[in-house]
């Protein structure tokens, strides 16, 4: 305990490893955050949906604050529902079985960019005649556009973008564009302002209903972004940082402990055991990895977890074996071993409480620059199209972005956005690692 | 109360002809010959009897003494312990076996694990004995430590080895192979390592804690000025046998054995008159234990080595003086 509270206080006195541990904290909070904000069994859905959940989204939009470099605002994603209390709707009976529906969606608009699109979903109740939707769009400066006229089903959609009569009404501009437009102005500026958008809906029957949602679809959307799916990107790259860290730590952990365990029981009994070991991990250390994991990917299974088992299988009979077992080799004819014996300590008590806590040291700072070397494989995997098809991942996205030709579209964030946490939690456990290397192993402090 | 008398000579260790030989083998796996390590060594030890093993670096003492620990196993020979024959013993009984003797080692500092507290050393012979409740072990530590004046005992407990100097390191070593309340004490050159001013305090120590616990110790050493501190007889090996036996006094004031007399001529007093002299040492390094020469071993460092007899025969011990061993043809009897 004095001694682990000693090596804390010496990690102070090492700005980097402050700065890893600091990146470290922020990354476990943010794991937990995202684990409990959006729990797994609802990330996994969020991930795997289609439009069903998504359309209210803009397909491969940049995040939101890359506004703060333009000059020229993007629009974000607005959404307004008619069931919501904030949109006022009034419900009149006019006689006859009839019903007028007014419903209002008033938005503040103070972008200079269009929306990408415009759209009215609607759902209503009706059992013989369909209500019938006109809607009037009133810009800042009091002009009135007639938009749409027509009959809306129980579940139907109207595209702005779509209406060719609109686009004609606006004189040949896209309606995302023309309704924005200030009047008689030659610059491609939107008009700033609080705009208005009155649905009249008269429904034909008493036990008719109706509710709609206006959504106007920016061009940046969020703090992440959007994909090719509308998917919110902010879910994978939030899940992924639990995802990569649970990886890299298990693996990690998994391969170190269960190397140092094995090569500390081979060199303890010796014998026909050790020349086992040493022979099965110079056989392994010829096997190609990546391939392997490649094949059983392909063939078998991609889940993370079949995965994880198979780089820690090949992993744990890796070089460090031998690494170790040269230290063991060492500490096993120390004097304290052979009291160890004479005051009757058992084989597996001596291996447990005698050799393998003199390797600790070397070991902690070794466990912790590992796991990035982990993290990153995962991501190589999901790049090479082997990444979980459930979990939402860092490397997923990345592959996403390649198949769908990000940079070729000048979609940077889609790549780069994943790439930085990458990048970061290699760097964090990188100056971790080394400022304890160097508490652990004060000799390389003079180099 | 029931007070066991106990015979003055009641015996503890046996050992008859004892024989470790250390295989070597050629490629891994052909037989490329022995290495004797220790050749028909015999002797007994009695109860709260302390003994010294008296050699040359390489004489078979160490192998000796790990046999006896129960480290190595022998190759033939008998070692009675207790009325136990150590080749019978198996799992529990070995261990009990080995509860029964202390192990005193050479170097205090590789002698203690780096990475455990005092309290941690001192508490794993108990845990590995059995001692279950906490507040017992912690007793009996205590008690130990205050008997190897390591004091104060809470000072100590939670200091790790490098935080002791070399004294009190070698304290913590014979706390260690005290606290089981052994029979018997082997102790392996306790002093060698340590400074000329820390050595009688511990040698002192250690005889204080033989007399209390009637302890049976046999001490090893290359170094003869530190054995009359200490043990009542001396055993002179020379190439894996026990070439001289006797009384520590007797062995001193009149050594029979030409290998004895030259040991004790090497060993240094400082003394002026030493500073100028260069001692008599007898010629030539020790022999292999492979092929040690035949007949007696000492033969070809020998001043009076008989041509013809030395050579050829192999020396049985002699007693030319009643409890006064030496196997040396010069003894024979008419």
């Amino acid at each position: 305990m004095i001694a682990f509270r000693n090596s804390m206080r010496d990690l102070g006195r090492y700005p980097s490893a402050v700065a890893g541990i600091v990146l470290i904290v922020v990354f476990i909070v943010v794991s937990i955050y995202a684990m409990v904000a959006v729990p797994y069994s609802e990330a996994i859905r969020l991930w795997r949906a289609d439009e069903g959940v998504w359309y209210k989204n803009p397909i491969s939009a940049p995040p939101a604050w890359t506004n703060l470099f333009r000059d020229q605002k993007l629009p974000e994603s607005m959404a307004f529902d008619s069931r919501d209390e904030s949109v006022p709707k009034t419900v009149m009976d006019i006689g006859k079985g009839l019903q007028e529906t007014v419903i209002t969606y008033t938005f503040d608009y103070s972008f200079d960019s269009f929306p990408k699109e415009m759209a009215l979903y609607f759902k209503s109740a009706y059992s013989q005649k369909q209500p019938y939707v006109s809607a009037l769009w009133i810009t800042p400066d009091g002009r009135e556009i007639r938009v749409m006229d027509a009959s809306a089903g129980s579940s139907s959609t109207y595209y702005f973008s779509q209406d060719s009569k609109l686009e004609r009404r606006l004189g040949g501009i896209k309606p995302a564009e023309g309704l924005f437009l200030p009047p008689e102005s030659d610059s491609h500026v939107a008009q700033r302002g609080e705009y208005q958008l009155r649905l009249t809906i008269l429904t034909f029957e008493p036990d008719s209903a109706i509710d709609a949602e206006f959504v106007l679809y920016g061009q940046v959307h969020g703090w992440a972004g959007t994909d090719h799916l509308r998917r919110d990107l902010s879910v994978a790259l939030l899940w992924g940082m639990p995802v990569a860290l649970a990886f890299g730590l298990l693996a990690a952990l998994g391969t170190t402990a269960l190397t140092m365990i094995i090569s500390a029981v081979g060199t303890w009994f010796g014998g026909w055991l050790d020349e086992l070991i040493q022979r099965f991990t110079e056989i392994n250390l010829v096997l190609p990895f990546l391939p392997i994991l490649i094949m059983v990917g392909t063939f078998y299974s991609r889940s993370i977890w079949v995965i994880l088992g198979v780089t820690i299988l090949l992993s744990i009979f890796s070089g460090q074996i031998k690494a170790y077992r040269a230290i063991f080799l060492q500490v096993k004819e120390t004097p304290y071993i052979e009291a160890a014996r004479s005051y009757g300590a058992s084989q597996w008590r001596i291996i447990f409480r005698y050799l393998i806590p003199r390797i600790i040291p070397v070991l902690i700072p070794q466990l912790v620059t590992i796991i990035p070397t982990f993290v990153f494989l995962e991501a190589s995997l999901a790049v090479l199209g082997l990444g979980d098809p459930v979990l939402p991942t860092w490397g997923k996205v990345i592959d996403d972005a390649r198949v769908n030709g990000a940079l070729f579209q000048g979609q940077y964030y889609w790549v780069l956005e994943p790439s930085v946490l990458l990048m970061l939690t290699g760097l964090a456990f990188a100056m971790l690692g080394f400022s304890l290397d160097r508490i652990f192993n004060p000799r390389l402090r003079g180099l | 109360m029931s007070f066991k008398v106990r015979q003055p000579a009641e015996t503890l260790l046996s050992i008859r002809d004892l024989r470790v030989w250390y295989e070597l083998r050629r490629f891994g796996f052909g037989h490329a010959g022995y290495v004797k390590a220790v050749d028909g060594v015999s002797f007994d030890l009695d109860e709260g009897e302390t003994v010294a093993v008296v050699g040359e670096s390489g004489c078979g003492k160490s192998s000796l003494m790990k046999t006896i620990l129960a480290l190595n196993v022998p190759t033939s020979g008998g070692l009675v312990f207790e009325g136990k024959n150590l080749a019978d013993l198996k799992g529990n009984d070995l261990r009990d076996y080995r509860f029964g003797i202390g192990y005193v080692q050479q170097d205090p500092y590789g002698a203690l694990p780096p990475f455990m507290t005092v309290r941690q050393i001192l508490e794993e012979p108990l845990i590995i004995s059995g001692v279950k409740d906490k507040i017992e072990r912690l007793e009996r530590i205590h008690k130990t430590m205050s008997e190897v004046k390591l004091h104060p005992v809470d000072d100590f407990l939670q200091k790790f080895p490098h935080m002791l100097s070399g004294g009190q390191q070698q304290r913590v070593v014979i706390a260690r192979a005290m606290i089981l309340d052994p029979k018997m004490i082997v102790a392996d050159e306790p002093v060698s390592m340590l400074d000329a001013s820390v050595r009688v305090e511990i040698l002192k120590l250690l005889r204080a804690l033989q007399e209390k616990h009637r302890l049976s110790v046999i001490y090893i050493t290359h170094d003869l000025s530190t054995v009359k501190y200490f043990s009542a007889r001396i055993f002179v090996m020379y190439a894996g046998s026990l070439v001289e036996k006797a009384e520590t006094r007797r062995l001193l004031d009149n050594p029979l054995h030409p290998y004895t007399s030259a040991l004790l001529a090497a060993t240094s007093d400082p003394d002026a008159r030493n500073a100028d002299t260069f001692k008599e040492v007898p010629p030539g390094e020790p022999p292999s234990l492979v092929n040690p020469p035949k007949g007696c071993r000492f033969h070809p460092r020998c001043a009076k080595a008989i041509t013809g007899l030395c050579d050829e025969k192999e020396p049985i011990d002699f007693e030319p003086e009643p409890g006064h061993f030496a196997a040396c043809w010069l003894y024979q009897p008419e």
